[in-house]
C-alpha cells in the first residue's frame, strides 16, 4: 500500500509515545500493547501529529538526516501502513 | 534480588458491580465497601507503580465507575504517567460521566457485552436493562472520540453467536474485540456445567472468528482467547508468575493474578502495609512461583517450559492440592484425565450468580 502524499498521518487517539524512564526507552502505548519503537521509527512517530503531510515528513527526515529520500519513503510508509493496519496510526 | 519491572497493574477498585455473571473473575468471598481502599492510597499505588515500571493501569472492579471518586482515580493515574483503561459493564455509566474520565486522562474504555441476544444478555449479566446500558456506553464512547474494545466472555449459551458480537461490536464502532472463553476459577468454576461449551461449539466458534476475521480486519481488530480445557497444552497463564503483572485487590492486597487468593497457603503482603516494590520483588506469594526453579517434572525438563511456564498455578492447585504441579489443562498433567473428564461430563441449565454472601455474625468491641 501506498500513502498519499497529502495524507496527514497522525497517532489515533489512545496511542502515544511514552519516556519510560525506569527502562531508559521510548515505548508507543496503545490499548493493550507496548511497542518499542527504535531510533528511526521514533522519528517518524515523532512527526505523526496530523500537522504535517506526508511528503512533508519525509522531507524534513531527509534534511536532518541527509538520507536519501526514496529510501525514507518506503521505509516510512512500510512503518505507518503497519501501523494503521494496527489501528494505531490514522492516515 | 531484583525482578525485571512490571509492565502493568489491575486495580480492582471495587468489588461492588450492578451485575452478577455467572462467569465474575471476582473471588467468591468479595471484599465489602467497608474494606475497600481509600483515594490517597489508590494514588499513591498508582504512583508507585509508576515508579516501578509499570506503564498501562487498568481500572477495573467490579464495576469501578460504582467507587464515587473514579474522577479523582483516573486523573491521580494519569498524572503519575501511566496509561489508563477502564474496564466497565458501562451500566449506570452516564455520556457525562465518560466525558469527566476522559478529561482526567482516560486513555481507553473496554467494555464488557454479555451477549447480542438482550435477553439472554439480561439474563447472563442477571440484571434486566443492562444490554441497553451497554449499547449507550458504546455510543457515549465513541461519540467521544475515545478508543473502544468490546469485551464478550463466551460459554455455551453465547458462544455460537460469536461472528455476530463481533460485526455489532464493528458497526459500533469498536477499534477492538476481546474475545476470551470463560476460565473456570471462582464463580465461573461454581458454574462450569452451566457454562462450559461442547466442544463441537468450540470448534464451529474457531471457524467462525478465522472467517469473520478475514472479512472484518483490520476494520476491527479481533483478539482471540482460545480456551485451554479443548487445548493440548496449558495457557501461557499471566506470561508468568509475577513476570510482567500484578493485581490489587479492593482491599489492598497485591496479587500475581486475580484468582491467586484460591491457592490456599500463599501469603499476600497488602499496600497498607508494604512498599510496591518491595511487595514485587520480595513479597511469599510473588517469589512463590516466578521463573522455572520452582518447576516439577514434567515441567522441569520439558521443552515449552519458557513458553507456557507450566501452564496455570490457580488450575494445578484446584485440580491436584499443589500448585507446583503442572497445569492440568496440559496433556503431560497426570491429571490430564480429570480435567477431560469434566469435559466430558453433562451440562446443566442452572446459573449461580455473583452475589456478596450474607454478612457473617461477628463482635467488635
Amino acid at each position: 500500500m501506498s500513502i498519499a502524499p497529502d495524507a496527514r498521518p497522525r497517532l489515533a487517539r489512545g496511542v502515544r509515545l511514552h519516556e519510560d524512564r525506569v527502562r531508559g526507552r521510548t515505548v508507543l502505548l496503545a490499548p493493550e500493547r507496548v511497542l518499542t519503537p527504535n531510533a528511526s521509527a521514533i522519528e517518524i512517530l515523532r512527526r505523526c501529529t496530523g500537522a504535517l503531510t506526508f511528503t512533508e515528513i519525509v522531507n524534513e527526515l531527509a534534511r536532518t538526516h541527509q538520507a536519501e529520500r526514496s529510501r525514507i519513503t518506503i521505509d516510512a510508509e512500510s512503518l505507518l501502513t503497519e501501523l494503521a493496519n494496527r489501528r494505531m496510526v490514522d492516515l | 534480588m531484583t525482578h525485571p519491572p512490571p509492565l502493568g497493574l489491575l486495580a480492582e477498585l471495587t468489588h461492588r458491580c450492578p451485575m452478577a455473571c455467572p462467569y465474575c473473575s471476582n473471588p467468591v468471598e468479595l471484599d465489602r465497601r467497608s474494606d475497600e481502599l481509600d483515594t490517597e492510597t489508590w494514588v499513591r499505588v498508582f504512583k508507585e507503580a509508576a515508579d516501578l515500571g509499570v506503564l498501562q493501569l487498568h481500572l477495573s472492579g467490579g464495576e469501578p465507575t460504582a467507587r464515587a471518586d473514579i474522577v479523582a482515580l483516573t486523573r491521580g493515574a494519569s498524572e503519575a504517567g501511566l496509561y489508563t483503561n477502564l474496564i466497565t459493564s458501562g451500566v449506570n455509566v452516564t455520556k457525562a460521566r465518560l466525558e469527566q474520565l476522559a478529561d482526567a486522562g482516560l486513555d481507553h474504555v473496554q467494555l464488557s457485552w454479555q451477549d447480542i441476544d438482550p435477553a439472554s444478555a439480561d439474563e447472563i449479566a442477571g440484571l434486566d436493562g443492562a444490554h441497553d446500558w451497554k449499547r449507550q456506553a458504546a455510543r457515549a464512547v465513541i461519540e467521544l472520540g475515545l478508543p473502544l474494545t468490546i469485551n464478550v466472555v463466551v460459554h455455551r449459551r453465547n458462544i455460537d453467536r460469536v461472528a455476530d458480537m463481533i460485526v455489532a461490536a464493528h458497526r459500533a464502532g469498536a477499534r477492538r474485540i476481546e474475545v476470551a472463553h470463560t476460565q473456570y476459577y471462582g464463580w465461573a468454576l461454581a458454574n462450569r456445567a452451566a457454562l462450559l461449551p461442547t466442544a463441537d461449539q468450540v470448534e464451529a466458534a474457531h471457524a467462525a472468528v478465522a472467517r469473520i476475521r478475514e472479512e472484518l480486519e483490520p476494520g476491527i481488530l479481533i483478539d482471540y482467547v482460545a480456551p485451554d480445557h479443548f487445548s493440548r497444552w496449558p495457557k501461557p497463564c499471566m506470561n508468568g508468575w509475577g513476570r510482567q503483572s500484578l493485581n490489587v485487590t479492593p482491599r489492598g492486597k497485591v496479587l500475581p493474578c486475580h484468582a491467586a487468593e484460591s491457592i490456599t497457603g500463599l501469603t499476600f503482603w497488602n499496600v497498607r502495609e508494604h512498599a510496591l516494590r518491595e511487595i514485587w520483588e520480595e513479597s511469599p506469594a510473588f517469589t512463590a512461583y516466578r521463573g522455572t526453579e520452582w518447576m516439577k517434572e514434567p515441567c522441569r525438563s520439558c521443552p515449552r517450559k519458557e513458553i507456557d511456564f507450566g501452564g496455570c498455578r490457580c488450575q494445578a492447585f484446584a485440580w491436584t492440592g499443589d500448585a507446583a504441579n503442572t497445569d492440568p489443562a496440559c496433556e503431560y498433567s497426570a491429571h490430564h484425565a480429570a480435567l477431560e473428564a469434566a469435559v466430558a461430563a453433562p451440562r446443566s441449565d442452572t446459573l449461580t450468580y455473583r452475589r456478596f454472601s450474607a454478612p457473617r455474625p461477628a463482635l467488635q468491641d
